[in-house]
């Protein structure tokens, strides 16, 4: 056990040797505090409006016009963002040879996996608590929903588990790096666009693509709605892909 | 120490190797002979649990690979063709996680890197990164890398691949001086290397195993008549009516100055050239046994298969 966390803090660290995390992290911080201005700004227009119209002032509230689109948006960014902080994570070591230390190190296939996609997942947490500054500004001059902002950030903590892994595997099949980037940013794709094809199935057909798609999910935490089934579908996503990448390790020894 | 038994592994249709068996005793330095593609690296990966064999079985230190790959993990160093670097890591830093998940305790982790980056001769360049190290560091580095748990087993794929002379010599000679502490495996396409390192030799060629044994014991076998090569005194002719109608002397020939002498299976007329030259008067600057040299055993090995 004592190995995974060795490997953990080598990865997470070589994260940082390169300018991966950096540039990731920057343009993430820069992109979402550009978002948070803008929707404030929009947020500051209506509240005028209100003036003049009393009746809109009562459908005036944070938690839909501030933190439900913002996190909404931030959720496509890390769509976007999440398939380039996995896609090194077993593909380079392929491509540089290092893998046959790793798989013949007495560390197990299982050890590398978790800590492989631990390793990302706690970048993702540093990326994300670049976030906290916008409810914390927030709170010191509005009164938002305290419930809301910590179930959205369980929501969004989930679903970056679940984007993590599903990149871990990307990155698993294959020592390309671009070509893990491609396969995961559009799976990922795939299962967000898998709830717009919800709308034209049939009935039972609606029910099993919007349960599938990733940000109905999500959507459902911005409510402020901690469900089970958000939770148990972040979770199972995230030990499949984990599991996938396993067998995907395991299974390279016989090929 | 190490037991390969009716090894095979496929790849698809390919095969890799096919029904390898060879044993290495401890304390041993095998060299492991043979063509591009022949199988060598498949071997050593299997060996080393990075891959899983098609069928059949190698054992080491006592453990099955395939049953027990955790326990013969913690024994071997392995040395792959390109030396498994991360490229953004300095020498200590890397050697340092090497040793975290080879399983070196904590409290002798220091020693055993500063021993190692010793022995390796990477003190100069243990706090530069790997990625702007020159191949023959990075060759070290890689060295340093498979025996810094101290392994029972050490499996090495072409260590001097690509190295100057001199570094060359010092990666021998390094080799050289673990023999006995550990039970090495040594893959090369060199051949005097095998000659210089090695106590045993194990030729393989597509796959299949065409010579397994003890260096002197591969010379005898190849042996299977003597050649002798004299340097006699006195006019070519006459040595060479001298020689021929000898017992056990089957053909006499001239070449460089130099007189060889094919002897009949089974006999060894040395004396009797001796007494013969002696007699007639002339002067014997030199008699010796004409030994296969392993490139000869080599080729032949190799050719008689394709």
């Amino acid at each position: 056990m004592k190995r995974i966390f060795y490997l953990i803090s080598k990865e997470f660290r070589s994260y940082f040797y390169s300018p991966i995390a950096y540039v990731l992290i920057a343009f993430f911080t820069f992109l979402s505090g550009y978002m948070f201005f803008n929707i404030c700004k929009a947020y500051m227009i209506q509240m005028l409006m209100s003036a003049r119209y009393p009746w809109f002032a009562e459908r005036l509230n944070l938690t839909d016009f501030i933190i439900r689109p913002l996190y909404g948006n931030l959720s496509v960014i890390l769509m976007l963002l999440v398939p380039i902080m996995t896609m090194r994570l077993f593909a380079e070591e392929k491509r540089q040879g290092t893998s046959e230390l790793l798989y013949t190190s007495p560390i197990s296939s299982m050890e590398i996996t978790v800590g492989k996609f631990l390793s990302a997942f706690l970048l993702f947490l540093v990326m994300i608590a670049f976030t906290l500054p916008f409810p914390i500004i927030l709170l010191k001059y509005g009164n938002p929903e305290k419930g809301v902002i910590i179930s959205t950030y369980l929501g969004l903590i989930l679903m970056g588990a679940s984007f993590i892994s599903l990149g871990t595997f990307a990155s698993a099949i294959t020592e390309n790096q671009v070509i893990a980037a491609v396969v995961s940013f559009s799976m990922l794709l795939i299962f967000w666009l898998i709830g717009w094809a919800s709308q034209a199935a049939g009935e039972i057909g609606e029910k099993v693509f919007s349960y599938l798609s990733f940000f109905e999910h999500f959507n459902n935490f911005t409510k402020g709605l901690i469900d089970t089934r958000d939770i148990t579908y972040y979770l199972s996503f995230t030990i499949f892909g984990v599991f996938l990448t396993y067998m995907t390790i395991e299974s390279s020894r016989w090929r | 120490m190490i037991e390969v038994k009716n090894l095979t592994k496929k790849y698809g249709d390919k095969i890799g190797i096919e029904d390898v068996s060879f044993r290495v005793e401890k304390g041993e330095i095998l060299g492991f002979l043979g063509p591009n593609g022949a199988g060598k690296t498949t071997t050593m990966r299997i060996i080393t649990g990075f891959l899983a064999p098609t069928s059949g079985s190698a054992i080491v230190c006592g453990y099955d690979v395939s049953e027990n790959p955790m326990e013969v993990k913690k024994r071997t160093g392995y040395l792959p063709e390109h030396p498994p670097l991360y490229l953004d890591m300095t020498v200590s830093s890397y050697l340092d996680f090497v040793a975290k998940i080879k399983g070196v305790n904590r409290k002798d982790r220091k020693s055993v890197i500063d021993e190692v980056i010793e022995k390796c001769g990477l003190k100069d360049v243990r706090g530069r990164l790997i990625k702007n190290l020159s191949k023959g560091y990075r060759q070290r580095v890689g060295i340093a890398q498979a025996i810094v748990h101290n392994p029972e087993v050490l499996v090495l794929d072409e260590p001097t691949l690509g190295l100057d002379p001199q570094q060359i010599m010092e990666i021998r000679n390094f080799i050289k001086s673990l023999k006995g502490q550990h039970t090495i495996i040594l893959s090369t396409h060199i051949l005097p290397e095998v000659t210089m390192v090695c106590t045993r030799v194990l030729i393989i060629n597509k796959g299949r195993l065409v010579a397994e044994d003890a260096l002197e014991e591969l010379y005898k076998k190849e042996r299977e008549k003597l050649i002798l090569s004299l340097r006699i005194e006195g006019e070519k002719e006459a040595v060479l009516k001298l020689l021929k109608p000898l017992k056990g002397v089957q053909s006499v020939e001239s070449k460089n100055g130099e007189i060889l002498v094919e002897c009949s299976k089974g006999y060894d007329p040395r004396d009797e050239i001796l007494r013969a030259v002696v007699s007639s008067g002339m002067k014997l600057l030199e008699m010796k046994e004409n030994l296969p040299t392993l490139e000869e055993i080599y080729i032949k090995r190799i050719s008689q298969e394709g």
